[in-house]
């Protein structure tokens, strides 16, 4: 039987002894991640395969383990190998079997634990996510509930139509109103610009009230106003320019 | 023979009992006392008596739906009966395919935590990195901290679904580490045996 050539399936490795032996070496496998007693146990199985014991292969086995063991141990506990040195022969018997006792321990809690998990098969439940937390409570200043209500109120109010009147508007030319004005200036010298376009829609009075500024503009015309918002007077100018009169009132 | 079920009365207390049934219903892991007081807006005592109503009403062998007390609180779970007919549609991946490293690892973890994976791997003296990184994928164990002084190691602990899915109160319900094993005497004194027997 060859020692180097026997096969192991273990969680960090999976091969020939020999080629593990090598990445250990190597270090390219951590020495630390090698379950020693695995290889062991997976051994002796394939011992009692034999009807005859090997003696040189179990020689040659456990000259290869040791040294595993040993990298192993010293991978393990690097700063603690100086301390355990210095220990007399009892006190180490005595850490060893303590070690041993608190591995013990742990193996037997782990056993009770699997067994427990064995009865325990047969409950089920939802386990999800973990839940939300709450949402943290916002503070807000002590508020006067009928200036909120008014708020509330104004919010509440439907939004104005959007008005489309000016959409049909059409705007008449001021030259329109400039022939117009010009013809009642032909029959008349003056005349009252409300009593002249009073009736008519807003948007042609702003047309006329243009058209009688561009008159005013070439000297046609003269305008006289007492006050501001009173009648505005309109005349011939006789070619004269009217220095008193002011646009305040427009 | 057990009455019928009696889920509508005008008992306040029985009132008190539909809400905390609701919450447990809504719950993802087990409710304490105090949070059930909390949420029901009510006190510890009458949160107490309206658990013991619905303990009876939600019991083995009554109903389908069983409260139970685990993790330090009380939560739904299905009956052992119908474990089976669960068993078809639902599987409890917490526990698929955990190894005796991991489990050993999660003793470690139940007992001495909150400890490092430097201290697990010096009491199993095999390496628990893959071991640790599993019972966190499970969330079996959880990250509780970091060891004292600048670079230390992460701490773990186990966590309320490790108690949920071993079906303990707390962890107060481990059997004592005391009661487990051989004790250092016992093995020094078997070891030496052991090694007369040799030398003999």
């Amino acid at each position: 039987m060859s020692v180097r050539e026997f096969e192991l399936d273990l969680d960090a490795f999976e091969g020939p002894f020999d080629l593990l032996l090598t990445l250990v070496l190597r270090e390219e496998l951590e020495p630390a991640e090698v379950d020693v007693a695995a290889i062991v146990v997976a051994f002796v199985g394939r011992l009692v395969e034999h009807d005859e014991l090997d003696l040189g292969a179990c020689g040659e086995f456990l000259v290869l383990i040791a040294a595993l063991l040993e990298l192993k141990a010293r991978a393990l506990f690097p700063d603690e190998e100086a301390e355990l040195a210095e220990l007399e022969p009892e006190e180490a018997a005595e850490e060893l079997a303590r070690r041993l006792a608190e591995y013990r321990r742990m193996k037997d809690a782990a056993a009770w634990l699997s067994e427990r998990l064995g009865a325990e098969r047969d409950r089920f439940f939802r386990v999800g996510p973990a839940p939300l937390a709450p949402h943290p409570e916002r503070t807000l200043a002590p508020q006067d509930p009928e200036r909120l209500g008014a708020v509330l109120r104004a919010l509440a109010e439907p939004p104005p139509q959007v008005s489309l009147a000016h959409m049909p508007l059409r705007f008449p030319p001021v030259s329109q109103f400039l022939e117009r004005f010009r013809a009642v200036l032909r029959r008349r010298t003056r005349f009252d610009l409300d009593a002249e376009i009073g009736d008519l829609p807003r948007i042609e009075q702003a047309v006329a009230f243009l058209a009688l500024l561009e008159l005013r503009k070439t000297g046609e015309i003269a305008l006289d106003q007492v006050a501001p918002f009173a009648p505005i007077r309109v005349s011939r100018s006789n070619g004269e320019r009217s220095a008193t009169w002011t646009v305040r009132s427009a | 023979m057990d009455r019928p079920l009696r889920l509508i009365t005008a008992n306040p207390v029985d009132q008190l009992a539909r809400t905390l049934e609701a919450l447990l219903v809504v719950a993802s892991a087990p409710l304490s006392v105090e949070e059930l007081a909390q949420a029901a807006d009510d006190d510890a005592e009458r949160i107490e008596t309206a658990l013991g109503l619905l303990s009876d009403r939600y019991r083995e062998g009554r109903s389908g739906i069983v409260l139970e007390r685990v993790a330090g609180g009380y939560a739904f779970r299905a009956s052992r009966e119908a474990a089976v007919a669960c068993g078809r549609l639902f599987e409890r991946p917490v526990e698929r395919g955990l190894s005796q490293a991991g489990m050993e690892t999660l003793a470690i973890v139940a007992y001495l935590g909150p400890c490092s994976r430097p201290e697990i791997t010096r009491i199993r003296g095999v390496a628990a990195d893959s071991a640790v990184a599993g019972l966190l994928e499970r969330g079996l164990i959880a990250e509780a901290g970091r060891e004292d002084g600048p670079g230390g190691a992460v701490r773990y602990r186990t966590t309320a679904l490790f108690e949920r899915v071993f079906g303990l109160e707390s962890a107060s319900a481990l059997p004592r580490l005391d009661d487990l094993g051989e004790t250092a005497a016992e093995i020094r004194e078997r070891l030496e045996s052991v090694g007369l027997g040799k030398t003999a």
